[in-house]
């Protein structure tokens, strides 16, 4: 079968976030990272394809992206994929999550995968929403925040946390599912890997290659608007103790809990 | 009209979440003020009194999906899809949970709808609805509005109040045709309960662990921090999920939600996801070796040290005192 990980680039974790004023949209200028989610996704297709239940033939990483995301999918690449896909389009610019899950559904829809894995979350704000957004526009079945997939008579086994506890659902393929960070522990890439991603085919896709019609992405196919940023209601600062004698630190922390009277 | 749906999500037992009676309130009073009508969804076969129950929370209509099944997301965006399109709701809502996430995003490719999750309020501007959605680790607040009907809304856990204001809901039973895709996945298990039954709501004092515990045997450490000050443990999804943990101590999207006298936080970042299980704790002291960590912006003593050296030395402190 063939696994498609849909991935993306975010700013890295140590970059202080903004919102550009002007566009309304996440600054996006400063160092970015695979997201972190992500990996997990691309290490659950690794292992599903070292596992040996069922054939995989192919793990492709997928991204919607600007120019930049080409990093992106070499870290994939170096991370176990045998080659990437990279959707690039001035047109895409400024989609909400219902264009950008149209989008991402029909460059997906050109590689016919059996299998697509996707981090739950980006470290960028879209939580939990696009892989059920690919996945009807897909029409497969899926799942989201999984953290265990056992593969048996051509099926997916997931289990994930809801409401009311565990749940253990069965899943055919193909099927879209959404990992969690609890699912495994990538691995690092080899240097080996690191130094071969660059080599690895990336296919560069344009809009019209896969489909989309331009008046459903982008900023005029978004149907929500940002329409104004506002700081979050003051809350008192805490106090913060750096902890360098910790004899000292505790005789702090219990005179704080002690004027609190919670001892 | 300007009618909002709800999902009203339902255990096995046909108890609804407090989240979905928090989510039909919020859309009672969003309804009056738009000027429409406030209606639930239910799915499964739910009793007639249950569900004109919720007329008490303000839902005029509870449309009754009797053979689409609870718990899994597809079935329940065709039943969605079909309410929205037979009675031309202009807006669908969504409580705090990982089903509202899931079918409001169904439902948005469905529909080629807008939708804004994590949402924390919701009010009323030129006649339309527009949310207030937190981002960037809610260091701004997005006001986001919709350019088309119907627009989906998935909020925060606990962001809508329970309002009890109606009396008793018309229950209409409808027919829905699920998608050929929506009988794929097939819930096998709902709701294990994985390690011990513990009890972490009544708790005025509760220590929550997280993933800088380091291991499982850090919760040692916890435990006796928590025995000095007669409190209980908690934890945080991550670590719930790795086993070190049982289900039942859990915190926030997918927990408990708390809010004691003291929540000492060791070891834990401060997600969103456990956030909104802890933000209304009276006081809430984190110790965390990251400076970085998202819990020191909302802590109200931070301590920016090894766990490991500290909480041990501060159980000595607390029963010494409490010995003195």
């Amino acid at each position: 079968m063939k696994i498609c990980v849909l991935v993306k680039e975010v700013p890295d974790a140590a970059v202080q976030k903004r919102i550009d004023p002007n566009t309304m949209r996440l600054d996006r200028s400063g160092e970015k990272n695979l997201n972190p989610f992500d990996t997990h996704a691309l290490e659950a297709a690794m292992q599903i394809k070292e596992g040996g239940a069922i054939p995989v033939e192919e793990v492709v990483a997928v991204t919607m992206g600007p120019s930049s995301a080409v990093r992106a999918l070499h870290k994939a690449v170096a991370l176990g994929a045998d080659r990437s896909v990279h959707l690039a389009d001035d047109a895409l610019a400024g989609s909400d999550v219902c264009a950008t899950g149209y989008a991402l559904a029909k460059v997906l829809e050109s590689e016919s995968p059996d299998l697509v894995l996707l981090g739950q979350q980006s470290d960028d704000g879209e939580c939990y929403t696009i892989g059920a957004v690919v996945a009807d526009h897909l029409k497969m079945p899926s799942l989201t925040q999984v953290i265990q997939i056992d593969v048996a008579d051509g099926k997916l086994r997931c289990e994930r946390q809801a409401e009311y506890g565990y749940d253990t659902v069965e899943v055919e393929l193909p099927a879209v599912i959404s990992v969690g960070d609890a699912i495994n522990e990538p691995r690092y890439p080899s240097l080996k890997a690191i130094m071969g991603a660059k080599k690895k085919p990336l296919d560069s896709k344009a809009t019209g290659d896969v489909g989309i019609e331009a008046g459903s992405v982008g900023e005029g196919g978004s149907k929500t608007k940002v329409l104004a940023l506002n700081p979050p209601p003051a809350k008192e600062a805490g106090e913060i103790i750096e902890d360098e004698d910790t004899n000292e630190t505790v005789e702090k922390i219990v005179a704080w809990l002690d004027e609190r009277k919670l001892i | 009209m300007a009618g909002i749906l709800v999902y009203a999500l339902h255990d096995d037992e046909g108890n609804f979440n407090k989240n979905s009676l928090g989510a039909i309130s919020e859309a009672a009073k969003l309804a009056g003020e738009v000027g429409g009508e406030a209606a639930a969804l239910v799915v499964g076969d739910v009793a007639d009194d249950a569900c004109a129950g919720l007329g008490k929370y303000g839902a005029a209509k509870v449309y009754r999906a009797k053979s689409v099944p609870e718990g899994l997301a597809q079935p329940i965006v065709d039943a969605m899809a079909k309410v929205i399109g037979d009675q031309g709701f202009s807006y669908a809502l969504f409580g705090g949970g990982l089903l509202g996430f899931e079918i409001g995003a169904g439902l948005t490719a469905r529909l080629n709808a807008g939708v804004t999750m994590e949402v924390t309020a919701v009010k009323v501007q030129d006649g339309g609805l527009v949310v207030e959605r937190p981002i960037l680790q809610d260091s701004e607040i997005a006001d986001v509005g919709y350019v088309s009907e119907p627009g989906i809304i998935i909020g925060r856990l606990n962001a809508f109040d329970i309002n009890e204001s109606g009396g008793s809901a018309e229950v209409v039973d409808v027919d829905v045709e699920l998608s050929e895709w929506s009988s794929k996945a097939k819930l096998v298990q709902r709701g294990e309960q994985r390690g011990a039954d513990v009890n972490i709501e009544d708790a005025d004092i509760l220590v929550g662990g997280g993933r800088g515990l380091g291991a499982k045997e850090g919760f040692e450490l916890c435990e006796q921090l928590a025995d000095s000050m007669g409190g209980a443990v908690a934890a945080t999804r991550a670590v719930v999920d790795a086993g070190w943990y049982p289900y039942a101590a859990q915190i926030g999207q997918t927990g408990k939600t708390v809010a004691p006298k003291l929540y000492l936080a060791a070891g834990v970042s401060g997600a969103i996801q456990h956030k909104v299980g802890m933000q209304n704790s009276e006081n809430i002291l984190a110790i965390n070796k990251d400076p970085n960590a998202p819990i020191f912006e909302f802590s109200d003593l931070g301590v920016v040290g090894d766990l490991h050296k500290i909480v041990p030395k501060l159980t000595e402190a607390i029963k010494a005192k409490k010995g003195g």
